[in-house]
């Protein structure tokens, strides 16, 4: 046999970057100027009203409604001021990263459908806009296709995201048909059985789209493997259209409901906020890492809600209204700190290639500003005062304490136990923060990439100081958000009441319950103690011989290496020793001995692998239960056309008999 | 907001920031006294710190800011502790921010600030350090908030001060159920958080036994100096929570005259005296909990705050 040469003609490679780069800019100004956009209407749907809008020509049937109320206009502000920094943050980003023109054309299209689901007036305007924002999110995932690993998650996003929708819809078609209505402001009472399973596949439908567990599987699959923006935009805002979903369908359309709905989101919220954080703590990938911590915070959000439906239903309105609130404003903040997050670490990501943990570190002299920008975030993800997450979680354990139980068993138990679940959630964030922003950015470097890290581009940087000051504008003078927020929750029907629950001022306090906070006050305080504590060390600071620079101690070694550090892993390692039994880590060791004798060794190899224990479980049976109904499916797929000829006249028969 | 509360406030302050390095060394001329030693001295921490701070500044290789700032921030958390938890006076002028939630808070960011120089000086005896300190802290904190959450049902409010006041009224508050569980609770994670036996040994000198003396390794001289008042800071502040929530009488009411805060002031002395000497005196006759065990420790404390929380909502209301 001979082999034939084949002159292939060798394609040219049209490399336009001037062309690319007016691409990135365009894509990146088109995703701000959409997001400023959003943030007006938002502005204007929470203080003024929007006009309700109707195309009919646009959709068959039935036509686009578009009606912005105060609790869209929320989301509307939120969506829109995640963009306006993204989309300045690309510019620098999609330019180093080479972004394929598919996707600098469909990211503006995302933000666009995202604020079209806060805007939809209807149930097939708000499907349709749905939709487009999952498929729209689907084509950002896959932006770096050639990994397969990206292919992989963006399947499984897909498969998820679709799976979802089919639960919204078929939970959108019965609310429709049974109030004959598909108009939200023309919505009347559902009928009850048929309320109960509009609630569960619609909390099913928008609990996938949020992360909350068990459906959160692809968050922590999908978001490391997007790029930044992206991850920024799909963690920051899409998923908080999960939350808006539960509030606007579950909560004011078809609630307030009977108390088992409470107990059902108080309990998938406490799941999702431990399993998350839980989860958090021993991931070693940094934007796996925020991924989880995402289905913690939207945990937190789904219990204040429930604890909101629960309350009021038990006659605590004050506590009820301050749940809720605390629900939206730690929206606003998770918003702020993940966004932050996010771009923080792709920042990195473009100077360094890493996202593992294990092989950071040292980067706080080469990448300054992204290490302090990522130390904000992460201090708002802590819960801590001076965090931007500080004050919501606050006031949803104020909610929890001192909500008057007056002889109730549900709240008497459940409200020890949330608090319990909160205060468990707080404690482990710190620990899942304090690694990825210790290990990642503090020490020596451990691995040539991050040695050779350079801070990044300019527009990247200016986009995460802007999310930076909203951090801590949100940390320390929360009364900024303090209207918008107050607006949005009259919308919600468990936290409608003449006085505002929350008296947002310097001095934050609880009409309803004695309770008050000043984060103002205690930054201030803090650093007037600093200042103290600078002047304390000024003691006897004259006789002291001039400051020198010494090496550390090596335990008498020569000197220490990289190696020798704390990694990652080795940080949670007690942690995961402790929740052993939630995780399930696959650790072995493999020892090999001499061949001369037993008790010498020539190598040890470890292995730890932390998959996602509730994935392994849940998801495994599914897929494997699919895959073998599609081989018994398959044999009725032989190629014969004849079958197949037969199989349509069978279909049509059975058509004509069922509509007869 | 009158004169007398400044006052009391700065009075507060002092008692702390002086008292602070005496009841370290009280605890150990106890524990020398069991002992069969002689002791340094009370006055002995005190002279530690004179000295440490004439030293030389050192600042070790391929460390950061974060490194030197660290002490900083401890510092100042523990002096913002010592100002905003009503020690001596119930109504002082942070009262505002004097919230359960902030306090824990504080508490904890200069936890973070000490495991995050550890990890900074990218030795392996740092990080191990930051790595045992922060698993226990974790746990430590939600425990802190739910003890005194459960204390702070009846008073339905999480102020510090009213939650104290309220004590003050009515004493038979904290004989319950509820208060017998969140004593036990507290007192265990008042000892895990300040490192004291049997979680971590304050004295050891085997590095691979330390939690909090691993972290501090690096340092040295003034730093060191300021890292080791903030901590004995640390402990006598969470002490005095803990008498204060349980027995507050002598504490100055909210409009205090000068006496009254002379009164807090040697009350709070003495009350702290007694629970460091009952502390140093149990270090004696304890050993230190293997590491894997101090989470079973915390859990059980975390379960008593639990249940304290919940049998709060079941039989005050």
């Amino acid at each position: 046999m001979r082999t034939i040469a084949v002159d292939v003609p060798t394609v040219e490679v049209k490399n336009h970057p001037g062309r690319h780069h007016v691409g990135c800019a365009a894509a990146g100004s088109a995703t701000a100027l959409i997001g400023a956009a959003g943030v007006w209407g938002g502005l204007v749907a929470v203080f003024g009203s929007a006009p309700q809008m109707s195309i009919g020509w646009l959709l068959p049937l039935s036509g686009v409604v578009l009606h912005l109320d105060p609790l869209g206009g929320f989301f509307s502000v939120l969506i829109g001021a995640v963009a306006v920094p993204v989309g300045v943050y690309t510019v620098g980003y999609a330019r180093h990263e080479r972004w394929p023109a598919l996707s600098l054309t469909v990211l503006p299209l995302f933000v666009a459908a995202m604020l079209l689901v806060t805007a939809a007036g209807s149930i097939p305007t708000f499907l349709l806009a749905w939709e487009l924002m999952a498929l729209a999110s689907v084509l950002l995932v896959i932006t770096d296709h050639d990994r397969a690993e990206v292919r992989s998650a963006a399947l499984f996003y897909a498969a998820m995201t679709q799976l979802g929708f089919v639960a919204i819809l078929v939970g959108l078609m019965v609310m429709a048909t049974s109030m004959g209505a598909d108009r939200f402001t023309e919505m009347t009472v559902v009928p009850e059985p048929l309320r109960d399973v509009v609630f569960v596949l619609t909390v099913a439908g928008f609990g996938s789209k949020a992360g909350l567990v068990p459906l959160h599987a692809w968050l922590a699959r999908a978001h490391p493997e997007a790029p930044s923006p992206v991850s920024a935009l799909m963690s920051a805002a899409m998923v908080t259209l999960g939350v808006y979903g539960i509030i606007r369908i579950d909560l004011v359309l078809i609630g307030p409901g009977p108390r088992w709905w409470a107990v059902l989101l108080l309990l998938v919220g406490a799941a999702s906020a431990l399993y998350g954080v839980l989860q958090a703590s021993v991931a070693t990938d940094v934007k796996r890492l925020l991924a989880y911590s995402t289905t913690d915070n939207m945990g937190l959000i789904t219990m204040a809600l429930g604890a909101s439906l629960l309350l009021s239903g038990a006659g605590a309105p004050e506590a009820a209204a301050i749940a809720a609130v605390a629900a939206l404003l730690h929206l606003l903040a998770h918003a702020a700190f993940k966004s932050l997050g996010f771009m923080a670490a792709g920042s990195v990501l473009a100077a360094t290639g890493l996202r593992d943990l294990d092989r950071m570190g040292g980067l706080a002299r080469p990448m300054p500003v992204t290490t302090v920008l990522f130390g904000v975030a992460a201090l708002g993800a802590c819960g801590l005062p001076l965090g931007a997450g500080f004050v919501s979680e606050w006031l949803l354990v104020q909610a929890l304490v001192h909500a008057s139980t007056s002889g109730d068993v549900v709240v008497a138990l459940a409200a020890p136990l949330a608090v319990g679940a909160v205060a468990l959630t707080t404690g482990l964030s710190v620990a899942a923060m304090v690694k990825a922003f210790g290990i990642g950015f503090l020490a020596r470097p451990r691995s040539a990439a991050a040695r050779q890290a350079r801070e990044s581009a300019a527009s990247m940087l200016t986009a995460m100081v802007i999310v930076a000051v909203g951090c801590v504008v949100l940390a320390l003078a929360p009364v900024a958000a303090a209207a918008v927020v107050a607006r949005a929750v009259n919308v919600m029907p468990t936290a409608r009441s003449a006085a505002p629950a929350v008296d947002f001022a310097a001095v934050i306090r609880l009409p309803g319950l004695g309770g008050s906070i000043a984060p103002g006050l205690l930054a201030t305080a803090f650093v007037a103690a600093l200042l103290a504590a600078v002047v304390a060390m000024r003691w006897r600071a004259r006789r002291r011989p001039p400051t020198v620079q010494l090496p550390l101690w090596a335990c008498g070694a020569d000197d220490l290496t990289p190696r020798m550090q704390y990694t990652a892993t080795s940080f949670a390692e007690p942690l995961q020793r402790v929740f052993n039994d939630v995780l399930r880590p696959a650790s072995d060791i493999d020892v090999t001995h001499h061949s001369e004798s037993r008790y010498m060794v020539s190598a040890i190899t470890y292995r730890n692998r932390i998959a996602d224990a509730l994935e392994i479980r849940l998801y495994q049976p599914v897929v494997t239960g699919v895959k073998r109904a599609a081989e018994v499916v398959r044999r009725a797929h032989n190629g014969s056309v004849h079958l197949y000829l037969a199989y349509g006249a069978l279909g049509v028969l059975v058509v004509l008999v069922i509509a007869r | 907001m009158t004169v007398m509360a400044v006052v009391a406030g700065g009075a507060q302050l002092l008692t702390v920031t002086v008292g602070a390095p005496l009841l370290i060394g009280l605890m150990r001329q106890v524990r020398a006294a069991w002992e069969g030693r002689g002791g340094g001295g009370i006055l002995q921490p005190w002279r530690d710190l004179r000295k440490q701070l004439g030293k030389q500044q050192i600042i070790p290789r391929g460390t950061t800011v974060v490194f030197t700032a660290a002490p900083l921030i401890v510092a100042a958390t523990s002096i913002l502790l010592a100002a905003i938890v009503p020690i001596v006076a119930t109504g002082s002028p942070l009262d505002p921010v004097a919230d359960l939630f902030a306090v824990v808070g504080v508490l904890f960011l200069g936890t973070v600030a000490l495991t995050l120089a550890g990890i900074d000086t990218g030795t392996a005896f740092g990080g191990m350090g930051a790595s045992r300190e922060i698993t226990i802290a974790a746990l430590v904190e939600p425990t802190i908030l739910l003890a005194v959450f459960a204390l702070s049902i009846p008073t339905g409010s999480a102020n510090l001060g009213a939650l104290m006041a309220t004590t003050l009224s009515d004493p038979g508050s904290v004989a319950s159920l509820t208060g017998v569980l969140a004593f036990v609770a507290l007192v265990l994670v008042i000892i895990a958080e300040a490192g004291r036996l049997p979680v971590d040994n304050p004295a050891t000198h085997l590095e691979l036994t330390m939690v909090h003396e691993a972290m501090v390794l690096e340092y040295a001289g003034p730093r060191l100096a300021l890292m080791e008042w903030a901590s004995a800071m640390r402990l006598t502040v969470l002490l005095a929570l803990l008498a204060n929530l349980f027995l507050p009488w002598g504490i100055a009411a909210d409009a205090p005259t000068l006496l009254q805060v002379l009164t807090g002031v040697g009350a709070i002395t003495v009350k702290v005296a007694v629970l460091a000497t009952a502390l140093a005196t149990m270090e004696v006759f304890m050993a230190k909990l293997r590491l894997f065990r101090v989470p079973e420790l915390l859990a059980g404390s975390f379960l008593l705050g639990l249940l304290a929380v919940t049998s709060a909502n079941f039989f005050t209301r």
